[in-house]
Parts: structure tokens; sequence; C-alpha cells
């Protein structure tokens, strides 16, 4: 009997959707072995329609998107409720994604830079939709974004953003076998094709953005621009340390490390030139964006409940 | 009910522990809202660690180390110098004080400065209030 699958997008891009494609033509293979029954992006079933189906009914929901809205976590517990197995697809589902970033603002100052204070948005009445109106009731904006895993049991996560394919590959081979054992268990360094120009011991004294110098093909830590990669999942083959971008450390930490900015933001600072006080800070001071380059993808899960309020 | 602060605080073996123990046998005051955690070297407080104690209910951290040059590994205490100066501007971006943390030299001599930063720190907390996060349990 063909295995049932469902894909739902949350808050997302429609990237993970697309992903699937990537695969090619295995991906006539896999439709081989399953049946679709609910893929809000491609076809054409309504939320009714799951709500009727019996409870586990489908085999694997594969949840791409992060939770932004009540819609989102209603469907996520629907899905939750009538699969067997529940799988985090993509970066969004998993840590949050660049979606999370916006757990370090008010859900406010979001709605108030998207409708009200934005330039190219001509906005006179000052509507802001949200609410239940005349018509229609718009889902609540949650007060901060969450990942899958916060809202209900995941059973197993499809790292990247999106999914590359050797992995998604690999993922629902697995899957599909019943296994949970899928992904690398090493950094990417550890792939990266620019591995070999790696220095023993890399010492930086200045930072650079990535358009901020002529890429020389070596190591992107030994030329002082922030890698990931030493603290990100393999998986991916280094597609962007080969396309001469560093690695932003879309697939999430090495199994086994807890938490990838926190990590990431240590050996930063380790490989920094012993130097006087002043010129250090003015060095750390070079990096901008703390939270946005060391949790780009994870900010989520640093900030489950979104921004502290210190009152001080 | 009036706040006290819980603070804790990471001493490396050699200088800033040395320095407490100076304060206690000088029988220096100071208040006892702080929780001390022996560590060999204040570079081997990881981030994580900071992290986790303000996930777990600190209201500051406080870390000691050895003044710059004087490290028993050489230049742990650079290390940590960068490291908590990376994790103000994240403490800032998260909502939290950046004030909250702290980073004081003190030599295994200094047993009136560590009672001194140590008196100044607990004020400040104080006046700060208690830590925006959620207290998952108690210290």
């Amino acid at each position: 009997m063909k295995r049932k699958i469902a894909m739902y997008w949350g808050a997302g891009c429609g990237g993970c959707d697309v992903s699937l494609l990537g695969i090619h033509e295995k991906l006539l293979d896999l439709l081989d072995e399953v049946e679709i029954v609910f893929w809000p992006c491609a076809t054409d079933f309504k939320y009714e329609d799951v709500e009727k189906m019996e409870d586990g009914y489908i085999d694997i929901t594969f949840y791409n998107g992060a939770i932004r809205t009540e819609e989102n976590e209603e469907i996520a517990k629907l899905l939750r409720r009538k699969s067997k197995i529940m799988v985090a697809y993509g970066s969004c589902a998993t840590e949050g994604c660049v979606i999370g970033l916006a757990n370090l603002y008010d859900r406010e100052e979001i709605l108030n830079a998207v409708y009200l204070n934005n330039e190219t948005t001509p906005n006179e009445k000052k509507i802001i939709p949200r609410g239940k109106g005349e018509e229609v009731k718009l889902p609540e904006f949650l007060p901060a974004v969450k990942t899958l895993e916060q809202v209900v049991k995941v059973d197993a996560s499809i790292p990247g953003c999106p999914p590359p394919a050797p992995v998604l590959e690999e993922a629902l081979n697995a899957l599909l076998e019943g296994r949970m054992d899928f992904g690398k268990e090493v950094a990417l360094c550890d792939e990266c094709p620019r591995k070999d120009t790696k220095p023993d011991k890399i010492v930086i004294d200045r930072f650079y953005r990535w358009h901020e110098k002529e890429d020389d093909g070596s190591c992107f830590l030994a030329q002082g621009m922030i890698c990931m990669g030493p603290a990100t999942r393999a998986g991916c083959g280094g597609e962007c340390t080969s396309a001469g971008i560093p690695c932003t450390g879309c697939m999430g930490p090495v199994p086994k490390v807890k938490n990838q900015g926190i990590a990431m933001l240590s050996a930063i600072a380790s490989i920094i030139e012993n130097m006087d006080e002043e010129k250090e800070r003015a060095i750390i001071e070079s990096i901008n964006d703390v939270a946005g380059t060391f949790y780009k993808f994870s900010a989520a899960k640093l900030l489950p409940e979104g921004r502290f309020k210190d009152e001080s | 009910m009036s706040f006290e602060p819980k603070i804790v605080a990471f001493l490396c073996n050699w200088c800033a522990y040395a320095g407490a123990d100076m304060a206690g046998t000088s029988r220096l005051k100071y208040p006892g809202n702080m929780v001390a955690i022996k560590v060999m070297c204040s570079g081997r407080v990881d981030p994580e660690f900071i992290l986790e104690a303000f996930e777990k209910g600190a209201d500051g951290v406080f870390i000691g180390g050895c003044h710059p040059g004087d490290c028993h590994y050489v230049n742990g205490n650079y290390r940590t110098r960068r490291r908590v100066e990376m994790m103000k501007k994240l403490l800032e971006q998260m909502g939290i004080n950046p004030r909250r943390l702290r980073l004081e030299w003190v030599s295994a001599t200094e047993g009136q400065k560590f009672a001194r930063v140590v008196n100044e720190f607990v004020e400040e907390i104080r006046r700060l209030g208690p830590s925006p996060i959620k207290k998952e349990e108690a210290i």
C-alpha cells in the first residue's frame, strides 16, 4: 500500500515546497511510493478534508515554515493528531530560520514597521490588518515566532534552508524505510571544497564582510570573513562556500551541540589576535549585528518567547 | 518582599578565587548574594555558561580572572575579555541589560578589590531589578 504523506507550509518562503523538486527524476520514484493527501502548495485539499481524516491516518507529515500565526499553530496541532510521524522540514520548522529573527523585536514594532512606518506602503487610514472584521477573521499574529518543536512533538527534522538535495534524498529514503537516523555528524568544514586551505591556526586582526574583500579562494575564516562552517552541520557539500559565499549556518548545529550561535561566537572571539583593549573593542564593534550573524537561523530557539524586556 | 539579587560568579583558580579567599581571611565584608564557581581559568568560561546561568535564573553573572599579562595559561583571560565583549552585544540584542554581565581582573593579593567590586556589582543589580528571563529553577 502506498504511504500517505502530507506537506504543509507555515511561515516560510515557499522554498521548501520547491526544494522537493530539487531531487529531480527521483521525485518520480518517490511519487510511485507515496500518495499525497494534503499539500496546499501543489494540490487542492482543504482543511476540512484533513479534519475528516481519522487520527493517525497520514503516515508522514512534512511541516515546513515556522509558527508565526494562530493558523500555523492550529494546523500544526491538527496535523500532529492526524499523523504517525511528524517531520520538521527545513530550517524554519526546525529552528525558526530568518523568520525567527523577528524575535529580536516586539510584535508591535514589527506591525508598525510593516504597515505604518513603511514609506513604500501608503496607509493613510493607518490600518493594521488583524483581528476580526465584519466578514472575515484574520488569524492572530503571535507574540513571537515559534519552531515546530515548541508547539508539537516532532519525530525528525530535516535541516537546511531549504534542505539541499543530497540531504533531502537521504532523509526521504530513511523516513520511507521507517528510520530516523539520517544526516551527517560532522561540521561543514569537513566537506568544504576550501578545506585544504584552512591553516592550523587562524588569527584574525579585522573582519571583512564578504563584499568588502576579493575572495582569494582560500578558507573564509583565514581571510577574515565570518564563516559559520565550523559550527554548522555538514550535508550540503559546501554549496555556498564553493560559490564564493561564506556559510551562514542554515544546516543548524552539528548533532550533540546545543547552541550553534554561542559556539561560533566563542570560537570567533578566540581567534581574534591578542591586542590592546581599545583595538580589540573596535574589531568586535565591527560585527554590527552579533545576533544576526551567529543566530541568523536559530534566533527563535534563542528567544522562544521573543525579546526580553529588561525594565532598567 | 525586597529583591535580593542572585549572582553567579565564575572565578579563576589562580587569581580571582585566591582574591576571594584573601577577602575572607582579611575579614572583609561582601554580600552573600554571590555563588562562586571555581574554574581553572577565566578562559574556561564558555559563553554558553553565561547564557545558561541567566536561563536558570541568575540576575547577574560575574567573571573574575587574572590581570592581562598574568594569566596562568598565558592568554586565557584575553579570550575571556573578547567573549564577554561579544556576549554583551548579544545580551543587548536579546533585550537583557549588558550591565548584568561583569568581568573584573582580581589578583590573588587583591582581597580589597574583590570585596569592592562584588559590593558594587550587587548594588548595581539591585538597582537593575530582577532579570527578565523566566526562571526555570531556583539556584
